[in-house]
């Protein structure tokens, strides 16, 4: 195909934001870039990973029915480890696999290429094996990228390169990845019979899990574990911020959090007889969405991870919702702004307002008093300790009998922690 | 599983051009040597024998964490050269 002059969008990694925002653009005729660094698409992306679809409804009613999904989420757990217990708390519910509430597993190599190949469909040029050095800055403005040396010109440039985004970085935006901004997760991929799947977790065929832990394998960082089934295989990850992986002279590896995830006996017996086929690491956004991030210079936008779209809400994790949701909003800004002059500066400030009038600045930003509170090191030790010494209390009865069990139970749980701490912790979350 | 086992079940391209420099004379200075816990495949080490750390950028999973993590700015990453690196067929 031949190069055009000038681009109408460059973008930057064709993950789920990119790859979006390719959609909408190609499909309203405008030439369209997408840049990826790998092979094909997909092939350097990880998530946890689950993706809440309802969100997306209104965006794109239909799009999503073909593509390929793993299982439909209709078990819920979260899990609170010490040492070898686990205190779960477990919803099985018709109600989570209703639309528009329902959520699916999913498998980024597979999941990206099928967008891929809709961006193609629509028009536009997905160059994989393509790594971008930099964003072209002219006069405070974007008006390019450099790839392998050449200069590529474009009316706009969307940053949709992930947690890193180097891009932007080298366009002035940051000063390139915090430890305090990010977390590690690692993982794998554990394959097994899909009737096992279903027996194991207690599903009905087809349908999946996500399970969520907290507790002492992450050796008191923050952080936590998680199990998503997929329809073949088992992701099971392991999940700590990168600032205290990394504070004090000593600590615990990062690869041995997974391999303490793994020996939980309650993990342990899901994995059981399965095959490991493949290891992954990726970091993720962990603090609360800034706004600032997207002051980006005329002719560049951000979106997905890149601008940090993540929000934890402690039972919940979204981010590929919002990346996709982002990247269909810019790809329409830039559409809405291709008669303007200023076509960099227009589509920005289209971009802006629309993400504000959407669900994906207002679910940032309740994210915030959650993520905050899940600083607190007290999650990640003292307290699923304390809930697994209770519930033991309560659920044990010995040679000699009980009379009532509730006592003894809170005095187990409390056992280790101060009373104004505990009061304290618990007024703010009553907060949240 | 060792780690090194669990590096071997991904395919990799390996880029010839290393994407992973160090620099030598920050990483001398260095005492909390964080990189070599916080790697997942843990491809730092200290040189034996001298104050240096060395990387082993084949097997490298491209999460950009010894990049974050670096006290001293010691770490020069980039992503590896377009189709290189890591390939994964899960994610």
């Amino acid at each position: 195909m031949a190069e055009p002059e000038i681009f109408d969008v460059a973008i930057v990694g064709g993950g789920l934001a990119g790859l979006s925002c390719a959609c909408e653009t190609a499909t309203a005729g405008l030439v369209t870039a997408v840049f990826e660094l790998g092979a094909e698409c997909g092939s350097k992306n990880v998530s946890g990973g689950r993706i809440y679809l309802g969100p997306l409804r209104r965006l794109l009613p239909e799009f999503w029915r073909d593509a390929p999904l793993e299982r439909l989420v209709s078990r819920e757990s979260l899990g609170l480890v010490a040492g070898a217990s686990c205190a779960t708390v477990d919803l099985h519910s018709a109600e989570l696999i209703d639309d528009p509430f329902a959520s699916h597993t999913v498998l980024r190599a597979k999941l990206d290429k099928w967008l891929a190949e809709q961006a193609v469909a629509a028009g536009a040029m997905v160059l994989p094996e393509s790594r971008v050095d930099r964003a072209i800055l002219k006069e405070g403005r974007v008006t390019g990228v450099v790839v392998g040396g050449e200069e590529i010109p474009a009316h706009v440039v969307v940053a949709a390169d992930g947690a890193l985004s180097l891009l932007a970085q080298a366009a002035g935006l940051n000063a390139g990845p915090k430890p305090e901004r990010l977390a590690l997760g690692v993982k794998e991929i554990v394959t097994l019979d899909p009737g096992r799947i279903e027996d194991r977790f207690g599903l009905e065929p087809g349908r999946g899990a996500a399970r969520m832990l907290v507790g002492d394998f992450t050796k008191g960082l923050p952080g936590g574990g998680f199990l998503y089934t997929n329809k073949d295989s088992i992701s099971v990850g392991a999940v700590a911020r990168l600032d205290a992986l990394a504070s004090g002279p000593s600590g615990p590896e990062s690869h041995a959090l997974l391999d303490a995830l793994k020996a939980v006996p309650d993990v342990a017996r899901l994995l059981s007889g399965g095959s490991t086929v493949e290891y992954s690491a990726h970091v993720v956004p962990e603090t609360p969405f800034e706004r600032t991030a997207l002051d980006t210079p005329p002719g560049l936008l951000l979106a997905g991870d890149a601008a940090g779209m993540v929000a934890n809400y402690g039972f919940t994790v979204r981010g590929m919702d919002f990346a996709v949701a982002s990247g269909i909003l810019a790809g329409r800004a830039i559409v809405a702004s291709k008669e303007a002059t200023d076509r960099g500066a227009a589509a920005r400030e289209a971009y802006l307002r629309a993400l504000e009038g959407s669900f994906v600045l207002r679910d940032l930003a309740a994210a915030r008093g959650v993520m905050n509170f899940l600083h607190n090191p007290r999650l990640y030790g003292p307290y699923p300790q304390a809930a697994c010494a209770a519930a033991t209390e309560l659920f044990r009865v010995g040679p000699d009998g009980r009379p009532f069990a509730f006592k003894p139970a809170l005095a187990e749980a409390r056992r280790g922690l101060s009373a104004w701490r505990v009061f304290r912790d618990l007024w703010r979350a009553r907060k949240l | 599983m060792r780690i090194d086992e669990k590096i071997a079940l991904d395919a990799f391209r390996q880029d010839e051009e290393p994407h992973i420099k160090l620099d030598q004379a920050r990483c001398r200075v260095c005492a909390s040597r964080v990189c070599v816990r916080s790697c997942p495949a843990n491809l730092y080490a200290p040189v034996e024998g001298s104050e240096e750390m060395k990387v082993e950028c084949s097997g490298c999973l491209e999460c950009g964490t010894c990049l974050t993590v670096c006290p001293h700015g010691a770490v020069d990453w980039s992503h590896p050269r377009g189709g290189c690196g890591v390939r994964y067929r899960c994610g």
